[in-house]
């Protein structure tokens, strides 16, 4: 059974449907992919999987758990989390207070000074631990986001264009990092527009348009396929 | 039936003048971006012009009606949309909303300083002399006519002018997007002008209608606003015609409320409270949520070191008992209110420094805080304090939970609602009986306060009370610093910052909101019983929204994210006034025009004036030799001063010199070693090693 599954998710910001009827699952151990254009309706999945915001029909469930009236911190305490196309750190804090208050609230609240500092370890960022996060570069402040995701040890975890703003070299360990996550067993769900990061870590790619699902399946398929091509570079 | 049609008129024409004051508010926040709070001030100040032309002075009618509303109202628009609103307009949401409470606060203080507030200023209404017109069945006075009249043309003429004009078209389009509007040709400063023009005409216009109804006081016009406030937050201080339909309930709830309601002691108080009752209810109803998005700039919190708070924790005691030796006893009095309105607005710190809650009743919560310890603690009782804080906390928790349906200007208006339905309504009720507890408040006059019994003492002098002030402000800023410091600090800020990053990492926004908005109430409510003690007897109007105003403002002068702010708002607040108060009474209000010129220069830096003395006095206390020297000086004041062997005044000159000295030493030492600017690193001085590291960061964090 897959760990997070979407089910028929509509939702409509006036009359526009922003979602019309997606349906989507990720699995533990795997790095899905979610690509496609800009107004695709990726973030807006992303808002509806995560709770902050209601779907007008359809249903998200975790572990087979219903768990679409639920609000964005029972989902986070049910083992969800995720980062944010627009940055949303915690800018008057250190990147470590980032850190702390993630882990003061996830599962490690025991130990959350060395949790913390063990993900930022992880991350290359123990340098920069008392900076405030207001004034990082925003490669580095997107790497800040996953780590205070990380340090809540979830099941799920939703990236939204995690590695914009970072160079080859960085994008490469980057992709080293989800690929560890994968292999710890956590169900990864990749917002990317780096094509070359989406195909090599992706093992299963779903490609949105105008809120619908127009394809997936595994990344070799999806790039040759007819309808992503017309939906990325229009019709022919 | 008769009846019913003549509280009909009377509303309508109320509504009418609410009509045009609302719509004035909502001009120049879709305009300008602004919500003014001082919208009803400039009203009244307009009121009060009108009555000094046309009464004071005796112009004809029509020549003091021209010069107000043509020439005065129009200047006081310019000038409050160059100096006070355009140096903020890059600045976030919060010192918008700061420069306009310093405006009110400054126009209240302006017409009080001018019209002397004990002398009766009667306006009679429009056309007095001629007699009502009969509308079937209903009277109509020509004043009600002329009013209605205004009000429609004012309706026509806002939508001519929005819809039909090029100036219009501008005004429309800053109110999506003002640098878009710019980039397509449009003016986006000529249309804020125009909009505070227009908007301080309305109001002007609506203050000299409603002036006759109502007596022309400062304060009580200024405040007339709240009816107009819900107007506006009817029309989501969006849309016009909701917000004349919103002016034409709230006017005939007040009319049907004076009319209809029961006679007894505890309800006329309702019936003026009535209108914010509804604003609050209003803004519950059209909710403003926003879980994304969040101002530009922040104030930034700054980690106070252990070392800095117990030297602050100490200094406060230290002063007190500088104060305690050097003051006259009839001195200590008014002096002993600095530390007790010291811990009011070290309330503020965490709840709108730490987690961005502007509340604006802070100063109401105090007088909870103070009533409790007066009825509960009325002969001392120790266990009487912390029942006090207790109820001020619960009350805090009862705010919170609108508060999580508010933000930002809307949680503003939301806390002003509620304290002013406690100055009219609450505060004004007999003792009454809830569940069989007596419940009394000011018991409709004063109460009285005395000091606790502490370790088998009964603290009653000013000076003995004066010192527990200061202790309990040197404890409860310690208790801050260790907020800041700790777990519960971190989450506040992490929940300004980003509330949805905070919600989905499975923090719980109500809990964190209640126990914060709890907390602050509760060292809120600690400040008033304090107060109270210092002045023996409190009623509601030491309280009321006004009176907390000004604490609010030099608390965001002094920094709200500064746990100092505390100490420097009870010494900005009670020092000057008491100085000036020497001079004469007319001084009283001049230190209340002060503050709020103080205010208003918050532009000039906006994190707050701590953090600016913070990093100028930096070097000097390095010197330890300067800093020794000036000690020692400050030392021989104090002790001549205790001894009272020379001139106050000198020996606080004196004491003011040595105090500063090390300060302007330090910064003549700077001048002579003037910043390179990096770009001249290497030519007009060599380039050092570490210079590549510092350009990269720089580079990078740019």
């Amino acid at each position: 059974m897959p760990l997070l599954r979407a089910e028929g998710v509509t939702v409509a910001f006036g009359g526009r449907r922003a979602l019309d009827s997606v349906s989507l699952t990720a699995e533990a151990g795997r790095v899905t992919g979610l690509i496609g254009p800009n107004g695709a309706g990726k973030s807006t999945l992303f808002d509806v999987v995560s709770g902050l915001r209601r779907p007008r029909t359809g249903r998200v469930r975790l572990d087979g758990r219903d768990i679409t009236r639920e609000g964005p911190a029972r989902r986070a305490r049910r083992g969800m989390s995720r980062t944010f196309q627009h940055l949303e750190l915690f800018g008057r804090l250190s990147v470590r207070d980032n850190l702390l208050v993630a882990a003061e609230l996830g599962p490690g609240r025991r130990h959350a000074a060395r949790t913390a500092d063990a993900v930022l370890d992880r991350l290359g960022l123990t340098a920069l631990a008392e900076d405030p996060a207001d004034a990082l570069p925003t490669g580095v402040a997107r790497l800040v986001e996953v780590g205070r995701a990380l340090v809540l040890r979830p099941r799920v975890l939703l990236l939204d264009e995690p590695a914009a703003g970072q160079d080859a070299e960085e994008t490469e360990r980057f992709a080293a990092l989800l690929r560890s996550l994968a292999a710890d067993g956590t169900a990864v769900l990749l917002v990317e527009h780096d094509m070359s990061l989406v195909m090599s870590v992706c093992d299963e790619v779903y490609v949105l348009d105008l809120g619908h699902v127009v394809a997936c399946g595994p990344p070799a398929l999806i790039q040759r396929d007819e309808t992503v091509l017309a939906a990325y570079l229009g019709e022919a | 039936m008769d009846q019913f049609l003549a509280f009909t008129v009377v509303g309508l024409s109320t509504a009418a003048i609410y009509a045009v004051i609302g719509s004035g508010l909502v001009l120049t926040h879709t305009t300008a971006g602004v919500f003014n709070f001082a919208h009803g001030a400039a009203g009244m100040l307009a009121a009060f012009a009108y009555w000094q032309l046309a009464v004071g002075w005796r112009w004809p009618v029509p020549l003091a009606l021209a010069a107000v509303l043509l020439v005065l109202a129009p200047a006081f628009g310019l000038l409050v949309e160059r100096v006070l609103m355009r140096p903020v307009q890059a600045l976030g949401e919060a010192e918008r909303l700061v420069m306009t409470v310093a405006l009110l606060t400054g126009c209240i203080a302006l017409a009080r300083w001018v019209w002397d507030p004990n002398t009766a200023r009667p306006l009679t209404p429009f056309f007095a002399d001629r007699p009502a017109l009969r509308l079937g069945p209903a009277a109509v006075t020509w004043h009600q006519a002329v009013t209605t009249a205004v009000a429609v043309a004012v309706a026509a003429g806002l939508w001519f002018l929005l819809h039909r004009t090029r100036a219009g078209t501008e005004m429309r389009a800053c109110v999506d997007d003002r640098a878009l509007a710019g980039l397509t040709g449009a003016d986006p400063l000529r249309a804020g002008r125009l909009a505070w023009v227009l908007g301080i005409q309305l109001a002007a216009v609506g203050g000299i209608l409603i002036a006759p109804a109502v007596a022309l006081d400062a304060q009580q016009l200024s405040l007339l606003i709240v009816s107009a406030y819900t107007a506006a937050v009817f029309g989501r201080l969006r849309s016009l015609p909701f917000t004349f339909l919103g002016a034409v309930v709230v006017g005939l709830l007040e009319a049907y409320l004076a009319g209809y309601l029961p006679q007894n002691d505890y309800l006329p108080g309702l019936r003026l409270a009535a209108p914010a009752l509804l604003l609050l209810l209003a803004l519950l109803a059209f909710p403003h949520r926003r879980l994304r998005g969040r101002d530009r700039r922040l104030v930034p919190v700054p980690l106070p070191g252990r070392r800095g708070a117990l030297i602050l924790a100490a200094a406060i005691p230290g002063l007190a008992l500088v104060l305690v030796t050097v003051l006259a006893e009839d001195s200590l009095v008014p002096y002993g209110t600095v530390f007790a309105l010291g811990v009011v607005a070290l309330s503020y710190v965490p709840l709108a420094g730490f987690a961005g809650q502007v509340s604006l009743c802070q100063m109401s919560i105090a007088g909870i805080g103070a009533v409790v310890w007066g009825h509960l603690g009325a002969h001392g009782e120790p266990w009487a304090l912390p029942a006090a804080v207790l109820v001020a906390a619960a009350v805090g928790a009862l705010v919170a939970v609108p508060a999580l349906r508010l933000s930002g200007i809307y949680l503003a208006l939301g806390t002003t609602a509620f304290a002013v339905i406690l100055d009219r309504w609450i505060f004004t009720l007999p003792a009454f009986d809830v569940l069989g507890v007596r419940i009394a408040l000011f018991d409709q006059g004063s109460v009285t306060v005395t000091g606790p019994d502490l370790f088998g003492l009964h603290l009653t002098s000013p000076a003995q009370l004066l010192l527990l002030a200061a202790v309990c402000l040197g404890l409860a800023s310690l208790g801050v610093v260790a907020l800041r410091r700790g777990r519960f600090g971190r989450r506040l800020i992490a929940l300004r910052d980003s509330e949805a990053a905070y919600a989905t990492l499975g923090g719980r926004l109500l809990g964190a909101k209640v126990a914060v908005f709890a907390l602050s109430a509760g060292i809120a409510g600690l400040g008033g019983a304090l107060y109270g003690m210092q002045l023996q007897t409190v009623t509601a109007d030491q309280f009321n929204l006004v009176a907390g105003l000004p604490l609010f403002l030099i608390a965001v002068i002094a920094g709200l994210g500064s746990v100092g702010a505390g100490l420097f708002t009870g010494v900005a607040f009670v020092v000057p006034t008491q100085l000036l108060g020497e001079l004469g009474t007319w001084a009283q209000d001049l230190s209340a025009l002060l503050i709020a010129l103080a205010g208003m220069g918050l532009a000039h830096s906006p994190s707050g004036v701590i953090t600016r003395l913070r990093a100028e006095w930096a070097p000097p206390a390095r010197d330890r030799l300067l800093l020794g020297a000036a000690g020692v000086v400050l030392a021989g004041c104090w002790l001549l001063a205790a001894l009272d062997a020379v001139n106050g005044w000198l020996l606080l000159a004196v004491a003011l010199v040595a105090a500063t000295a090390p300060r302007i030493r330090a910064a003549a030492r700077r001048q002579g070693t003037v910043e390179t600017p990096p770009e001249w690193w290497g030519v007009r001085r060599p380039w050092r090693p570490e210079d590549g590291e510092v350009l990269s960061r720089a580079t990078a964090a740019g």
